[in-house]
Protein backbone atom coordinates (compact mmCIF):
# COMPACT_ATOMS: atom_id res chain seq x y z
CA UNK A 1 0.00 0.00 0.00
CA UNK A 2 2.58 2.52 0.91
CA UNK A 3 4.28 1.92 -2.51
CA UNK A 4 1.15 1.63 -4.68
CA UNK A 5 -0.98 4.30 -3.48
CA UNK A 6 1.79 7.40 -4.35
CA UNK A 7 1.91 5.79 -7.36
CA UNK A 8 -1.71 5.65 -7.88
CA UNK A 9 -2.16 9.10 -6.74
CA UNK A 10 0.68 10.29 -9.18
CA UNK A 11 -1.16 8.55 -12.06
CA UNK A 12 -4.39 10.02 -11.40
CA UNK A 13 -3.46 13.33 -11.05
CA UNK A 14 -0.75 13.49 -13.87
CA UNK A 15 -3.34 12.50 -16.21
CA UNK A 16 -6.05 14.35 -15.18
CA UNK A 17 -3.50 17.32 -15.76
CA UNK A 18 -2.62 16.23 -19.46
CA UNK A 19 -6.44 15.88 -20.12
CA UNK A 20 -7.85 19.09 -18.19
CA UNK A 21 -5.04 21.18 -20.41
CA UNK A 22 -6.95 20.24 -23.59
CA UNK A 23 -10.85 20.56 -21.57
CA UNK A 24 -11.94 23.84 -21.27
CA UNK A 25 -15.02 23.50 -19.53
CA UNK A 26 -15.92 25.19 -16.52
CA UNK A 27 -16.09 22.40 -14.18
CA UNK A 28 -12.09 21.44 -15.38
CA UNK A 29 -11.07 24.71 -14.65
CA UNK A 30 -12.51 24.49 -11.40
CA UNK A 31 -10.48 21.70 -10.52
CA UNK A 32 -7.71 23.07 -11.88
CA UNK A 33 -8.31 25.93 -9.64
CA UNK A 34 -8.57 24.16 -6.76
CA UNK A 35 -5.46 22.14 -7.33
CA UNK A 36 -3.37 25.06 -7.71
CA UNK A 37 -4.37 26.57 -4.68
CA UNK A 38 -3.47 22.93 -3.30
CA UNK A 39 0.11 23.03 -4.99
CA UNK A 40 1.21 26.66 -3.44
CA UNK A 41 0.00 25.24 0.25
CA UNK A 42 1.71 22.02 0.13
CA UNK A 43 4.78 24.30 -1.23
CA UNK A 44 4.43 26.45 1.61
CA UNK A 45 5.51 23.75 3.82
CA UNK A 46 9.03 23.48 2.14
CA UNK A 47 9.35 26.97 2.89
CA UNK A 48 8.86 25.94 6.49
CA UNK A 49 11.38 22.93 6.11
CA UNK A 50 14.17 25.17 4.36
CA UNK A 51 13.57 27.59 8.11
CA UNK A 52 14.21 23.72 9.80
CA UNK A 53 16.64 23.14 7.87
CA UNK A 54 18.93 26.01 8.28
CA UNK A 55 18.35 26.40 11.73
CA UNK A 56 19.62 22.40 12.01
CA UNK A 57 22.01 22.92 10.17
CA UNK A 58 23.25 26.02 11.78
CA UNK A 59 23.04 24.84 15.23
CA UNK A 60 24.78 21.62 14.66
CA UNK A 61 27.99 24.04 13.28
CA UNK A 62 28.06 26.06 16.34
CA UNK A 63 27.30 22.99 18.78
CA UNK A 64 30.71 21.13 17.25
CA UNK A 65 32.62 23.95 16.37
CA UNK A 66 33.08 22.92 12.98
CA UNK A 67 35.43 25.32 11.30
CA UNK A 68 34.10 28.75 10.50
CA UNK A 69 31.23 28.38 12.49
CA UNK A 70 31.34 32.11 13.64
CA UNK A 71 28.92 32.60 10.12
CA UNK A 72 26.42 29.90 11.34
CA UNK A 73 25.69 32.85 14.12
CA UNK A 74 25.82 35.54 11.53
CA UNK A 75 23.08 33.19 9.68
CA UNK A 76 21.06 32.48 12.73
CA UNK A 77 20.89 36.23 13.97
CA UNK A 78 20.09 37.91 9.88
CA UNK A 79 17.62 35.18 9.75
CA UNK A 80 15.92 36.19 13.16
CA UNK A 81 16.38 39.57 13.22
CA UNK A 82 14.77 39.60 9.39
CA UNK A 83 11.72 38.15 10.45
CA UNK A 84 11.61 40.32 13.85
CA UNK A 85 11.83 43.17 11.14
CA UNK A 86 9.37 41.62 8.86
CA UNK A 87 6.98 41.14 11.29
CA UNK A 88 7.22 44.48 12.99
CA UNK A 89 6.48 47.92 12.34
CA UNK A 90 6.74 51.58 13.86
CA UNK A 91 3.53 53.19 14.91
CA UNK A 92 4.45 56.76 15.83
CA UNK A 93 7.38 58.99 15.33
CA UNK A 94 9.47 57.32 17.97
CA UNK A 95 11.29 54.48 18.03
CA UNK A 96 10.38 53.51 22.03
CA UNK A 97 11.73 50.31 23.23
CA UNK A 98 11.50 48.77 19.57
CA UNK A 99 15.43 48.30 19.63
CA UNK A 100 15.34 47.07 23.59
CA UNK A 101 13.36 44.51 22.57
CA UNK A 102 14.92 43.12 19.70
CA UNK A 103 18.34 43.07 21.82
CA UNK A 104 16.19 41.25 24.08
CA UNK A 105 14.77 39.05 21.74
CA UNK A 106 17.44 38.07 19.87
CA UNK A 107 20.29 37.26 23.33
CA UNK A 108 16.80 35.47 24.24
CA UNK A 109 17.11 33.11 21.53
CA UNK A 110 20.82 33.11 22.01
CA UNK A 111 20.70 32.19 25.27
CA UNK A 112 18.21 29.57 24.79
CA UNK A 113 20.08 27.93 21.86
CA UNK A 114 23.41 27.96 23.77
CA UNK A 115 21.36 26.27 26.97
CA UNK A 116 19.94 23.54 23.99
CA UNK A 117 23.38 22.57 23.01
CA UNK A 118 25.68 22.88 26.13
CA UNK A 119 26.85 19.60 27.68
CA UNK A 120 27.16 21.03 31.01
CA UNK A 121 24.33 21.03 33.38
CA UNK A 122 25.15 23.86 35.26
CA UNK A 123 25.63 26.21 32.00
CA UNK A 124 22.20 24.92 30.40
CA UNK A 125 20.53 25.79 33.48
CA UNK A 126 21.90 29.45 33.19
CA UNK A 127 20.97 29.43 29.66
CA UNK A 128 17.45 28.38 29.61
CA UNK A 129 17.05 31.03 32.69
CA UNK A 130 18.93 34.06 31.09
CA UNK A 131 16.92 32.79 27.85
CA UNK A 132 13.84 32.68 29.34
CA UNK A 133 14.14 36.39 31.47
CA UNK A 134 15.25 37.85 28.19
CA UNK A 135 12.60 36.66 26.71
CA UNK A 136 10.13 37.57 29.40
CA UNK A 137 11.82 41.45 28.61
CA UNK A 138 10.87 41.38 25.47
CA UNK A 139 6.99 40.25 26.10
CA UNK A 140 6.80 43.03 28.50
CA UNK A 141 7.70 45.48 26.00
CA UNK A 142 5.92 44.02 22.80
CA UNK A 143 2.75 44.51 24.96
CA UNK A 144 3.25 47.67 27.04
CA UNK A 145 5.53 49.49 24.77
CA UNK A 146 2.58 51.43 22.01
CA UNK A 147 5.07 52.85 19.44
CA UNK A 148 5.45 49.70 17.73
CA UNK A 149 3.58 46.73 17.46
CA UNK A 150 3.08 43.42 15.37
CA UNK A 151 1.83 42.61 12.19
CA UNK A 152 0.97 39.13 11.72
CA UNK A 153 -1.98 38.84 9.47
CA UNK A 154 -0.52 41.62 6.71
CA UNK A 155 2.15 42.68 5.14
CA UNK A 156 2.45 45.92 6.67
CA UNK A 157 5.54 44.81 8.55
CA UNK A 158 7.37 44.44 5.20
CA UNK A 159 7.30 48.60 5.01
CA UNK A 160 8.86 49.04 7.71
CA UNK A 161 11.59 51.64 7.80
CA UNK A 162 14.13 48.82 9.33
CA UNK A 163 13.29 46.20 6.81
CA UNK A 164 13.52 48.44 4.26
CA UNK A 165 16.79 49.73 5.41
CA UNK A 166 18.31 46.53 5.68
CA UNK A 167 17.71 45.16 2.56
CA UNK A 168 18.30 48.96 0.80
CA UNK A 169 21.75 49.28 2.71
CA UNK A 170 22.94 46.12 3.48
CA UNK A 171 21.05 43.12 0.80
CA UNK A 172 21.47 44.97 -1.68
CA UNK A 173 24.69 46.43 -1.86
CA UNK A 174 25.82 43.01 -0.82
CA UNK A 175 24.45 40.87 -3.82
CA UNK A 176 25.61 43.90 -6.09
CA UNK A 177 28.99 43.55 -4.48
CA UNK A 178 29.17 39.98 -4.90
CA UNK A 179 27.83 39.86 -8.34
CA UNK A 180 30.42 42.74 -9.45
CA UNK A 181 33.62 40.92 -8.42
CA UNK A 182 33.07 38.55 -10.95
CA UNK A 183 33.82 41.27 -13.96
CA UNK A 184 37.41 40.49 -12.61
CA UNK A 185 37.27 37.18 -12.67
CA UNK A 186 36.04 36.66 -16.05
CA UNK A 187 38.91 39.03 -17.09
CA UNK A 188 41.31 37.21 -15.52
CA UNK A 189 39.83 34.14 -17.35
CA UNK A 190 39.43 35.15 -20.42
CA UNK A 191 42.99 35.68 -20.43
CA UNK A 192 43.96 32.47 -19.48
CA UNK A 193 42.17 30.62 -21.20
CA UNK A 194 40.92 31.60 -25.06
CA UNK A 195 44.05 30.70 -26.37
CA UNK A 196 43.44 29.48 -30.39
CA UNK A 197 44.73 26.06 -29.27
CA UNK A 198 42.84 24.13 -31.94
CA UNK A 199 40.12 25.24 -34.58
CA UNK A 200 37.24 25.05 -32.31
CA UNK A 201 38.59 26.83 -29.77
CA UNK A 202 39.89 29.05 -32.76
CA UNK A 203 36.20 29.42 -33.86
CA UNK A 204 34.66 29.96 -30.23
CA UNK A 205 37.56 32.67 -29.86
CA UNK A 206 36.53 34.53 -32.71
CA UNK A 207 32.79 34.47 -32.54
CA UNK A 208 33.35 35.93 -28.55
CA UNK A 209 35.73 38.62 -29.94
CA UNK A 210 32.69 39.93 -32.53
CA UNK A 211 30.03 39.67 -29.97
CA UNK A 212 31.74 41.44 -27.46
CA UNK A 213 32.92 44.16 -31.00
CA UNK A 214 29.46 44.44 -31.82
CA UNK A 215 28.32 47.66 -30.51
CA UNK A 216 31.75 48.84 -30.14
CA UNK A 217 31.50 52.51 -31.88
CA UNK A 218 35.09 52.96 -32.18
CA UNK A 219 36.04 51.01 -35.35
CA UNK A 220 34.87 53.07 -37.86
CA UNK A 221 33.15 51.70 -40.89
CA UNK A 222 34.08 47.81 -39.89
CA UNK A 223 31.95 48.48 -37.06
CA UNK A 224 28.53 48.14 -39.31
CA UNK A 225 30.38 44.72 -40.91
CA UNK A 226 31.04 43.22 -37.25
CA UNK A 227 27.90 43.84 -36.15
CA UNK A 228 26.30 42.61 -39.15
CA UNK A 229 27.95 39.54 -38.55
CA UNK A 230 27.53 39.07 -34.47
CA UNK A 231 23.90 39.32 -35.51
CA UNK A 232 24.27 36.50 -38.54
CA UNK A 233 26.16 34.58 -35.38
CA UNK A 234 23.40 35.38 -32.77
CA UNK A 235 20.39 34.75 -35.22
CA UNK A 236 21.62 31.62 -37.88
CA UNK A 237 24.29 29.08 -35.20
CA UNK A 238 23.39 30.20 -32.32
CA UNK A 239 19.75 29.74 -33.05
CA UNK A 240 20.02 26.56 -34.94
CA UNK A 241 22.12 24.97 -31.26
CA UNK A 242 19.87 26.37 -29.40
CA UNK A 243 16.63 24.93 -31.04
CA UNK A 244 18.03 21.63 -31.26
CA UNK A 245 18.96 21.81 -27.80
CA UNK A 246 15.54 22.89 -26.68
CA UNK A 247 14.37 20.28 -28.79
CA UNK A 248 15.84 18.06 -27.52
CA UNK A 249 15.36 19.21 -23.76
CA UNK A 250 11.46 19.15 -24.53
CA UNK A 251 11.44 15.58 -25.53
CA UNK A 252 13.45 14.81 -22.58
CA UNK A 253 10.62 16.35 -20.46
CA UNK A 254 8.20 14.95 -21.83
CA UNK A 255 9.99 11.30 -21.89
CA UNK A 256 10.55 11.48 -18.47
CA UNK A 257 6.85 13.11 -17.47
CA UNK A 258 5.56 9.93 -19.05
CA UNK A 259 7.82 7.93 -16.79
CA UNK A 260 7.09 9.30 -13.60
CA UNK A 261 3.37 9.21 -14.69
CA UNK A 262 3.36 5.47 -15.47
CA UNK A 263 5.45 4.57 -12.28
CA UNK A 264 8.49 4.12 -14.05
CA UNK A 265 10.55 6.32 -12.91
CA UNK A 266 10.22 6.35 -9.21
CA UNK A 267 13.06 8.19 -8.07
CA UNK A 268 10.52 11.02 -6.02
CA UNK A 269 9.97 8.36 -3.39
CA UNK A 270 13.21 8.25 -2.54
CA UNK A 271 14.54 4.92 -4.52
CA UNK A 272 15.24 4.26 -7.71
CA UNK B 1 61.50 34.09 -19.58
CA UNK B 2 61.60 35.99 -22.42
CA UNK B 3 59.01 38.56 -23.26
CA UNK B 4 56.45 36.60 -25.03
CA UNK B 5 56.43 34.08 -22.11
CA UNK B 6 55.60 37.23 -19.59
CA UNK B 7 52.83 38.43 -22.24
CA UNK B 8 51.33 34.58 -21.84
CA UNK B 9 52.32 34.53 -17.93
CA UNK B 10 50.62 37.84 -16.96
CA UNK B 11 50.06 38.15 -13.09
CA UNK B 12 46.55 38.36 -12.94
CA UNK B 13 46.53 40.98 -10.16
CA UNK B 14 47.45 43.16 -13.46
CA UNK B 15 44.46 42.02 -15.08
CA UNK B 16 42.63 43.04 -11.82
CA UNK B 17 44.85 46.28 -11.58
CA UNK B 18 44.06 47.52 -15.24
CA UNK B 19 40.08 46.96 -14.98
CA UNK B 20 39.97 48.90 -12.09
CA UNK B 21 41.69 52.04 -13.63
CA UNK B 22 39.89 51.65 -16.59
CA UNK B 23 36.26 51.17 -14.87
CA UNK B 24 37.04 54.06 -12.76
CA UNK B 25 37.85 56.37 -15.24
CA UNK B 26 35.91 55.73 -18.12
CA UNK B 27 32.97 56.27 -15.36
CA UNK B 28 34.59 59.57 -14.41
CA UNK B 29 35.13 61.17 -17.57
CA UNK B 30 31.73 62.19 -18.93
CA UNK B 31 31.02 61.29 -22.60
CA UNK B 32 28.21 59.79 -24.51
CA UNK B 33 28.64 56.52 -26.36
CA UNK B 34 26.55 56.02 -29.81
CA UNK B 35 24.22 53.39 -29.20
CA UNK B 36 23.05 51.16 -32.16
CA UNK B 37 19.60 50.34 -31.95
CA UNK B 38 18.84 46.49 -32.47
CA UNK B 39 15.64 45.23 -34.00
CA UNK B 40 14.72 43.35 -31.02
CA UNK B 41 14.80 46.24 -28.90
CA UNK B 42 13.42 48.29 -31.25
CA UNK B 43 10.00 45.65 -31.53
CA UNK B 44 9.79 45.95 -27.87
CA UNK B 45 9.84 50.05 -27.68
CA UNK B 46 7.07 50.08 -30.80
CA UNK B 47 4.60 47.82 -28.69
CA UNK B 48 4.85 50.13 -25.75
CA UNK B 49 4.58 53.36 -27.49
CA UNK B 50 2.27 52.18 -29.84
CA UNK B 51 -0.31 51.54 -26.82
CA UNK B 52 -3.36 53.47 -26.68
CA UNK B 53 -3.78 55.25 -22.91
CA UNK B 54 -4.75 53.61 -20.51
CA UNK B 55 -4.13 50.01 -21.50
CA UNK B 56 -1.98 47.71 -18.87
CA UNK B 57 1.24 46.71 -19.15
CA UNK B 58 2.24 44.09 -16.83
CA UNK B 59 5.70 44.25 -15.85
CA UNK B 60 7.51 41.16 -13.89
CA UNK B 61 10.85 42.23 -12.26
CA UNK B 62 12.19 38.47 -11.60
CA UNK B 63 15.41 39.61 -10.57
CA UNK B 64 17.83 39.49 -7.25
CA UNK B 65 19.81 42.47 -5.97
CA UNK B 66 22.86 40.67 -7.71
CA UNK B 67 21.60 41.83 -10.68
CA UNK B 68 20.89 45.27 -10.13
CA UNK B 69 23.43 46.67 -12.68
CA UNK B 70 22.53 44.77 -15.56
CA UNK B 71 18.91 45.01 -15.08
CA UNK B 72 17.55 48.09 -12.59
CA UNK B 73 18.23 50.57 -15.96
CA UNK B 74 16.29 48.75 -18.82
CA UNK B 75 13.49 48.37 -15.61
CA UNK B 76 13.35 51.74 -15.13
CA UNK B 77 13.43 52.89 -19.12
CA UNK B 78 10.35 51.24 -19.50
CA UNK B 79 8.41 51.95 -16.61
CA UNK B 80 9.25 55.67 -17.59
CA UNK B 81 8.44 55.13 -20.67
CA UNK B 82 4.55 53.27 -20.36
CA UNK B 83 4.14 56.17 -17.35
CA UNK B 84 5.02 59.11 -19.56
CA UNK B 85 2.45 57.39 -22.39
CA UNK B 86 0.03 57.06 -19.74
CA UNK B 87 -0.78 53.20 -19.89
CA UNK B 88 -1.20 51.98 -16.36
CA UNK B 89 1.29 49.19 -15.13
CA UNK B 90 0.78 45.95 -13.02
CA UNK B 91 3.99 45.48 -11.03
CA UNK B 92 5.05 41.83 -9.61
CA UNK B 93 7.84 40.06 -9.00
CA UNK B 94 8.34 36.18 -9.00
CA UNK B 95 12.27 36.43 -7.12
CA UNK B 96 12.05 36.06 -3.27
CA UNK B 97 14.76 39.69 -3.02
CA UNK B 98 11.94 41.02 -5.71
CA UNK B 99 9.36 43.01 -3.61
CA UNK B 100 12.54 45.77 -2.41
CA UNK B 101 13.62 46.20 -5.36
CA UNK B 102 10.34 47.02 -6.82
CA UNK B 103 9.08 49.40 -4.10
CA UNK B 104 12.93 50.92 -4.86
CA UNK B 105 12.01 51.06 -8.65
CA UNK B 106 8.09 52.91 -7.85
CA UNK B 107 9.51 55.23 -6.17
CA UNK B 108 12.10 56.63 -7.92
CA UNK B 109 10.43 56.06 -11.28
CA UNK B 110 7.69 58.38 -9.87
CA UNK B 111 10.34 61.01 -8.87
CA UNK B 112 11.66 60.69 -12.35
CA UNK B 113 7.86 61.03 -13.78
CA UNK B 114 7.09 64.23 -11.76
CA UNK B 115 9.34 66.12 -13.65
CA UNK B 116 8.81 68.08 -17.06
CA UNK B 117 10.66 66.47 -20.08
CA UNK B 118 11.04 66.36 -23.39
CA UNK B 119 11.48 63.84 -25.07
CA UNK B 120 12.10 62.91 -28.57
CA UNK B 121 11.11 66.38 -29.23
CA UNK B 122 7.75 65.67 -27.28
CA UNK B 123 6.99 67.27 -24.04
CA UNK B 124 6.11 65.54 -21.17
CA UNK B 125 4.08 67.67 -18.53
CA UNK B 126 5.39 65.99 -14.76
CA UNK B 127 2.53 64.41 -12.68
CA UNK B 128 2.09 62.45 -9.59
CA UNK B 129 1.54 58.59 -10.45
CA UNK B 130 -0.84 57.01 -7.99
CA UNK B 131 -1.09 54.16 -6.45
CA UNK B 132 -3.80 51.78 -7.55
CA UNK B 133 -4.89 54.53 -10.57
CA UNK B 134 -1.76 54.20 -12.38
CA UNK B 135 0.12 51.08 -10.63
CA UNK B 136 -0.71 48.37 -9.15
CA UNK B 137 1.81 46.32 -7.33
CA UNK B 138 1.43 42.93 -6.77
CA UNK B 139 4.19 41.80 -4.60
CA UNK B 140 5.66 37.85 -4.21
CA UNK B 141 4.52 34.62 -3.95
CA UNK B 142 7.02 31.99 -4.50
CA UNK B 143 6.35 28.90 -6.84
CA UNK B 144 6.55 30.87 -9.78
CA UNK B 145 5.29 28.50 -12.44
CA UNK B 146 2.23 28.26 -10.29
CA UNK B 147 1.72 32.15 -9.89
CA UNK B 148 1.93 32.39 -13.71
CA UNK B 149 -0.78 29.81 -14.16
CA UNK B 150 -2.93 31.09 -11.29
CA UNK B 151 -3.06 34.87 -12.71
CA UNK B 152 -4.10 33.20 -15.86
CA UNK B 153 -7.20 32.18 -14.32
CA UNK B 154 -7.60 35.24 -12.41
CA UNK B 155 -4.94 37.66 -10.81
CA UNK B 156 -7.30 37.55 -7.14
CA UNK B 157 -6.15 33.56 -7.08
CA UNK B 158 -2.39 33.96 -6.19
CA UNK B 159 -2.99 37.93 -5.28
CA UNK B 160 -6.08 38.24 -3.24
CA UNK B 161 -4.49 41.89 -2.03
CA UNK B 162 -1.66 43.85 -3.44
CA UNK B 163 1.87 43.90 -1.98
CA UNK B 164 0.50 47.11 0.51
CA UNK B 165 -2.72 44.91 2.04
CA UNK B 166 -5.30 46.22 -0.30
CA UNK B 167 -7.33 43.92 -1.64
CA UNK B 168 -7.14 43.53 -5.39
CA UNK B 169 -11.28 44.15 -6.04
CA UNK B 170 -11.26 47.53 -3.66
CA UNK B 171 -8.23 48.78 -6.24
CA UNK B 172 -9.91 51.01 -8.95
CA UNK B 173 -7.40 50.04 -11.99
CA UNK B 174 -7.80 46.87 -11.12
CA UNK B 175 -11.56 46.73 -11.48
CA UNK B 176 -12.66 44.50 -14.93
CA UNK B 177 -9.19 43.21 -14.51
CA UNK B 178 -9.23 39.64 -13.93
CA UNK B 179 -6.22 38.09 -15.75
CA UNK B 180 -4.02 38.22 -18.74
CA UNK B 181 -7.10 39.13 -21.50
CA UNK B 182 -7.23 42.22 -19.76
CA UNK B 183 -3.54 43.37 -20.52
CA UNK B 184 -2.05 44.62 -23.07
CA UNK B 185 1.23 42.55 -22.89
CA UNK B 186 3.74 41.03 -20.63
CA UNK B 187 7.24 42.20 -20.32
CA UNK B 188 9.49 39.70 -18.11
CA UNK B 189 12.87 41.38 -16.56
CA UNK B 190 14.05 38.20 -15.26
CA UNK B 191 17.86 36.61 -14.15
CA UNK B 192 17.02 33.35 -13.87
CA UNK B 193 15.13 30.42 -14.86
CA UNK B 194 11.29 31.72 -14.13
CA UNK B 195 11.85 33.24 -17.87
CA UNK B 196 11.45 30.06 -19.23
CA UNK B 197 8.22 29.66 -17.13
CA UNK B 198 6.56 32.43 -18.84
CA UNK B 199 7.37 31.30 -21.69
CA UNK B 200 6.04 28.11 -21.35
CA UNK B 201 3.01 28.59 -18.52
CA UNK B 202 3.02 32.06 -19.51
CA UNK B 203 2.78 32.55 -23.33
CA UNK B 204 1.96 29.07 -24.28
CA UNK B 205 -1.38 28.66 -22.71
CA UNK B 206 -2.42 32.14 -23.04
CA UNK B 207 -0.77 33.08 -25.80
CA UNK B 208 -0.38 36.99 -24.68
CA UNK B 209 2.42 39.44 -26.05
CA UNK B 210 5.42 38.78 -23.58
CA UNK B 211 8.35 40.86 -23.71
CA UNK B 212 12.29 39.85 -22.30
CA UNK B 213 14.81 41.74 -20.37
CA UNK B 214 17.73 39.65 -19.33
CA UNK B 215 21.18 39.36 -18.81
CA UNK B 216 23.26 39.71 -21.72
CA UNK B 217 24.76 36.38 -20.61
CA UNK B 218 21.45 34.91 -21.10
CA UNK B 219 20.05 36.52 -24.00
CA UNK B 220 21.69 34.49 -26.52
CA UNK B 221 19.52 31.49 -25.17
CA UNK B 222 16.21 33.34 -25.84
CA UNK B 223 16.87 33.82 -29.63
CA UNK B 224 14.74 30.84 -30.78
CA UNK B 225 11.51 32.07 -29.43
CA UNK B 226 11.90 35.64 -30.93
CA UNK B 227 12.44 33.91 -33.89
CA UNK B 228 9.16 31.50 -33.40
CA UNK B 229 7.58 34.62 -32.60
CA UNK B 230 6.82 33.89 -29.41
CA UNK B 231 8.57 36.68 -27.61
CA UNK B 232 7.40 40.30 -29.07
CA UNK B 233 11.61 41.26 -28.54
CA UNK B 234 14.42 41.17 -26.24
CA UNK B 235 16.83 43.62 -24.16
CA UNK B 236 19.75 41.46 -23.32
CA UNK B 237 21.83 43.06 -20.61
CA UNK B 238 22.97 46.65 -20.55
CA UNK B 239 23.51 47.31 -23.99
CA UNK B 240 19.86 45.77 -24.51
CA UNK B 241 18.80 49.18 -22.12
CA UNK B 242 20.87 51.51 -23.11
CA UNK B 243 19.02 50.82 -26.86
CA UNK B 244 15.81 51.58 -25.07
CA UNK B 245 17.45 54.53 -23.56
CA UNK B 246 18.31 55.97 -27.13
CA UNK B 247 14.65 55.20 -28.17
CA UNK B 248 13.07 56.58 -25.48
CA UNK B 249 15.42 59.42 -25.45
CA UNK B 250 15.77 59.12 -21.81
CA UNK B 251 19.51 58.93 -21.28
CA UNK B 252 20.35 57.16 -17.45
CA UNK B 253 22.21 54.39 -16.02
CA UNK B 254 22.32 52.36 -19.30
CA UNK B 255 24.38 54.90 -21.33
CA UNK B 256 26.89 55.56 -18.35
CA UNK B 257 27.12 52.38 -17.44
CA UNK B 258 28.03 51.53 -21.59
CA UNK B 259 30.88 53.92 -20.92
CA UNK B 260 32.48 51.67 -18.39
CA UNK B 261 31.44 48.38 -20.15
CA UNK B 262 32.74 49.04 -23.82
CA UNK B 263 36.34 50.10 -22.36
CA UNK B 264 36.38 47.03 -19.97
CA UNK B 265 35.05 44.53 -23.45
CA UNK B 266 38.05 46.56 -25.09
CA UNK B 267 40.86 45.82 -22.22
CA UNK B 268 39.81 42.41 -22.37
CA UNK B 269 39.98 41.59 -25.80
CA UNK B 270 43.31 43.48 -25.50
CA UNK B 271 44.23 41.32 -23.01
CA UNK B 272 43.33 38.58 -24.72
CA UNK B 273 45.21 38.97 -27.96
CA UNK B 274 48.12 39.54 -25.63
CA UNK B 275 47.97 35.91 -24.52
CA UNK B 276 47.19 34.76 -27.98
CA UNK B 277 50.21 36.36 -29.17
CA UNK B 278 52.75 35.55 -26.18
CA UNK B 279 51.21 31.82 -26.89
CA UNK B 280 52.11 31.82 -30.32
CA UNK B 281 55.16 33.25 -30.43
CA UNK B 282 56.27 31.11 -27.66
CA UNK B 283 54.77 27.84 -29.42
CA UNK B 284 57.43 28.93 -32.50
CA UNK B 285 59.67 29.28 -30.32
CA UNK B 286 59.71 25.57 -29.56
CA UNK B 287 59.60 24.22 -32.73
CA UNK B 288 62.42 26.01 -33.76
CA UNK B 289 64.46 24.85 -30.80
CA UNK B 290 63.08 21.12 -31.37
CA UNK B 291 64.51 21.49 -35.29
Amino acid sequence: MRRQLPLALVFIFGVFMIVQYFVPHEYSEWVYEFLLDWITIIGIFALALGIYSLTHVSVGKIRNRTPNWQYAVITMLGLFVMIYFGFTSRTGDSWGLYFVALVALTLGISSLTWGAIETQAARRKIGFAVGLGLLAVFALVAVFDPSWKFYFYTSEGLQSTMFRNFFDYIMIPIQSTMFSLLAFFIASAAYRAFRARNILATLLLASALIVMLRFNPFLGPVGEYIAQTANWLLNVPNLAAKRAIVIGIGLGIVATALKVILGIERGYMGRG
Amino acid sequence: MNIFDRMMLLDRRWVFLSLVIVCVVSYIIPFQIPIMVTDEVESIYDMIDTLPEGEIVLLAMDFDPSLLAELQPMTYAMAEHAFRKNLKVIFVTLSQNGPGMVDQAIREVADSVRLDRTYNGVFYKGKEIINGEDYTFLGYKPYFALIILGMGQNFRIPFPSDYYGTALDSIPMMKGVLNYDQVACVVDICGGNVVDAWIMYGQGRYNFKLALGMTGVMAADYYPYLNSGQVVGIMGGLLGAAEYEQLTDNAGLAKDGMRVQVFAHLLIILFILMGNIGYFMSQRDKRKLGR
